[in-house]
């Protein structure tokens, strides 16, 4: 199973699309790893720069419909490509979400007035998270000690596809 | 309780339910190009499971850059072209006889109605516009596709589109599909399946219900969908024929895969046509749209016809009878990229080819290229681009450009203009 603890970049908009995460002039690539300095970067978000922004990140935390747009898996495996394995966010995309469970990754869907409360309380300050998948939920700490425990449900489905490492796996064995 | 097209299709198909509302089913057809598909064959090779599930449901084409541009794109065509050779893909097309992948496979004949289809590509959905189940995938996804013959979704919910009125003159399945996305919103139909229906979708052709279906991904749908009827049985015909001995039988058997009257949707969206005008986007979102003449006067550097929304033989009829006998503004590029080999050919017979070029429009060879931004026609910072595709998204067509998406009557007339504007085929019904 992937890493799903450590620092929250957080992307305060809705409808980033998968043009924005990775742009289609590099799907020309044939390895993830070729992905990793590309992340975000035509991402149309006040104040964020991508060379500052991304390292050291592990978890992104997000509004609406994340991850439309494009069919392209080049987004999650950029995603993993710079360490992040665990996007949080209001909503998804259908194809983004299903990419990311197949990927063994995480893409958890949280209501939208918890995230609002997470932005209105963490956003801008130094926020790592924690990840208990025994009792699903999720821990944000800030330097301040301040904790916040939020609970979050993924389908035993999902389950299975992030315990086996993803779909291809999982198929292959089952039908 | 009754069902909606997408549930009796899945019904067709069921293989497992793993948990919850996931189910497996499987696939009568796995669609393939080369951007998508060649990482998914490496990843294959890699875990020793270098199979397909049967080679005759494989369909896999070289669409989106062709001829390659480079040593890249040369060996994302390679992979493809290799690998369709080792397991004897016979349905692969290569350049010369390639075309947009949602151009060329109903073109071909692939798709049938109650068909379950996956690609690596989330146009996908235009598929639909037969009455079958076509959803876009991701990588891993259409690995299990190639190997497996299988996909997993969510049990599809669906939405009841219906679109009723008298369409104005000028106003095209285009101007319809992007009036619904601006009410609807760019996630306005995420999860779940759009189903049209409704006197518009009734009187449209294949072309423009694949137009329709196209751009159904652009409010988060899974899947667009027509529901089988004789305009599709006609379409059909020649690849039909042997199968049924009459137009009448085989209507008879694709209609089981009609919505039951007592069908459950999620919503029901109506939409009266007749006093709709020609649209266009303004933004970098495909819901951000309004009427062209709010946008009149906006001076286009380029303007691009093509793509799998509307490169299709109607799409350059409509657009060359605006430009016959004109010439388009000196300082504008236009582009039209015939989206298949049989378009092309046709458009050449017909004279059509002759009026772009005379018009001063430069025609490609059948390819994505501009559309996404990687060749044929790529922007410059800071221009704009009245195109016929679907996205327009920041930095889609090159980074720093800006896309105004419109119909093919809308592009033609704005070329000629070299602002955007309204082309003269639009009157409101008296
Ligand atoms: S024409 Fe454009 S939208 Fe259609 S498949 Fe090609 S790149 Fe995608």
């Amino acid at each position: 199973m992937k890493n799903f603890n450590g620092d929250v970049l957080f992307l305060d908009r809705s409808d980033i699309n998968t043009d924005e995460i990775i742009p289609a002039k590099y799907l020309t690539e044939n390895s993830k790893e070729a992905l990793r300095p590309y992340l975000l970067e035509d991402l149309s978000l006040d104040g964020f720069d991508p060379g500052r922004d991304i390292s050291g990140k592990s978890v992104v935390l997000t509004r609406s419909n994340f991850g439309c747009g494009s069919s392209r898996e080049h987004a999650p495996w950029a995603f993993e490509a710079n360490g992040i394995n665990m996007v949080i966010a209001s909503g998804f995309a259908r194809i983004f979400r299903q990419n990311m469970f197949n990927c063994g990754m995480m893409a958890v869907e949280l209501p939208r007035d918890t995230v609002e409360i997470i932005f209105n309380k963490f956003n801008g300050q130094k926020t790592s998270i924690t990840t208990d998948m025994e009792k699903m939920a999720f821990t944000f700490n800030v330097p301040t000690g301040e904790a916040l425990e939020i609970p979050f449900s993924i389908s035993q489905y999902d389950l299975s596809l992030v315990k086996a490492g993803g779909w291809v796996e999982y198929a292959d064995k089952n039908y | 309780m009754g069902k909606t097209v997408a549930e009796k299709i899945f019904d067709a198909h069921h293989v497992d339910n793993p948990s919850g509302d996931i189910h497996v089913i499987s696939l009568d057809a796995v669609f393939c190009h080369e951007i998508t598909t060649p990482i998914a064959i490496n990843d294959l090779v890699a875990r020793g499971k270098d199979r397909v599930f049967d080679p005759s449901k494989i369909k896999a084409v070289i669409d989106h850059v062709s001829p390659a541009k480079d040593s890249k794109t040369a060996m994302q065509g390679k992979i493809l072209r290799d690998w369709a050779a080792r397991h004897k893909i016979k349905d692969f097309f290569d350049i010369g006889r390639n075309g947009v992948c949602h151009a060329i496979f109903p073109e071909q004949g692939f798709v049938r109605p109650g068909f379950t289809i996956i690609m690596g590509d989330s146009h996908t959905c235009t598929h639909g516009a037969f009455g079958a189940f076509a959803a876009g995938v991701g990588t891993t996804d259409l690995e299990v596709g190639i190997l497996k013959g299988v996909c997993a979704f969510k049990k599809p919910q669906s939405m009841k589109v219906e679109i009723f009125g008298r369409m104005p003159d000028g106003v095209y399945a285009k101007d319809v599909i992007l009036a619904l996305i601006g009410k609807i919103g760019v996630d306005g139909a995420t999860n779940r399946v759009m189903e049209f229906c409704g006197s518009v979708v009734d009187a449209m052709t294949m072309d423009q219900r694949m137009t329709l279906c196209n751009m159904a991904v652009e409010a988060g749908a899974t899947s667009g969908i027509c529901p089988p009827d004789m305009v599709t049985v006609e379409y059909l015909w020649p690849f039909i024929q042997d199968q049924f001995g009459t137009k009448e039988g085989a209507l008879e058997e694709y209609s089981r895969f009609l919505p039951d009257g007592d069908a459950v949707y999620t919503d029901t969206i109506t939409m009266d046509v007749s006093g709709l005008a020609p649209m266009a986007t303004f933004g970098y979102r495909p819901d951000q749209v309004k009427p062209v003449s709010d946008m009149e006067g906006t001076p286009v550097d380029q303007v691009y016809i093509g793509s799998c929304t509307n490169g299709r033989l109607e799409d350059l009829e409509i657009a060359a009878s605006i430009l016959k006998g004109k010439k388009i503004a000196p300082y504008v590029r236009g582009i039209v990229s015939p989206a298949t080999p049989g378009i092309y050919s046709k458009a050449l017979e017909t004279g059509i080819i002759k009026t772009f070029m005379d018009a001063g429009f430069c025609v490609t060879n059948p390819t994505c290229g501009a559309c996404l931004g990687m060749s044929n026609g790529v922007l410059a910072q800071g221009e704009v681009c009245a195109a016929t595709t679907n996205r327009n998204f920041n930095g889609r067509m090159g980074k720093g450009g800006m896309v105004h998406l419109v119909s093919p009557a809308t592009a033609a007339a704005s070329a000629i203009e070299g602002k955007i504007c309204n082309s003269p085929l639009y009157r409101l019904p008296e």
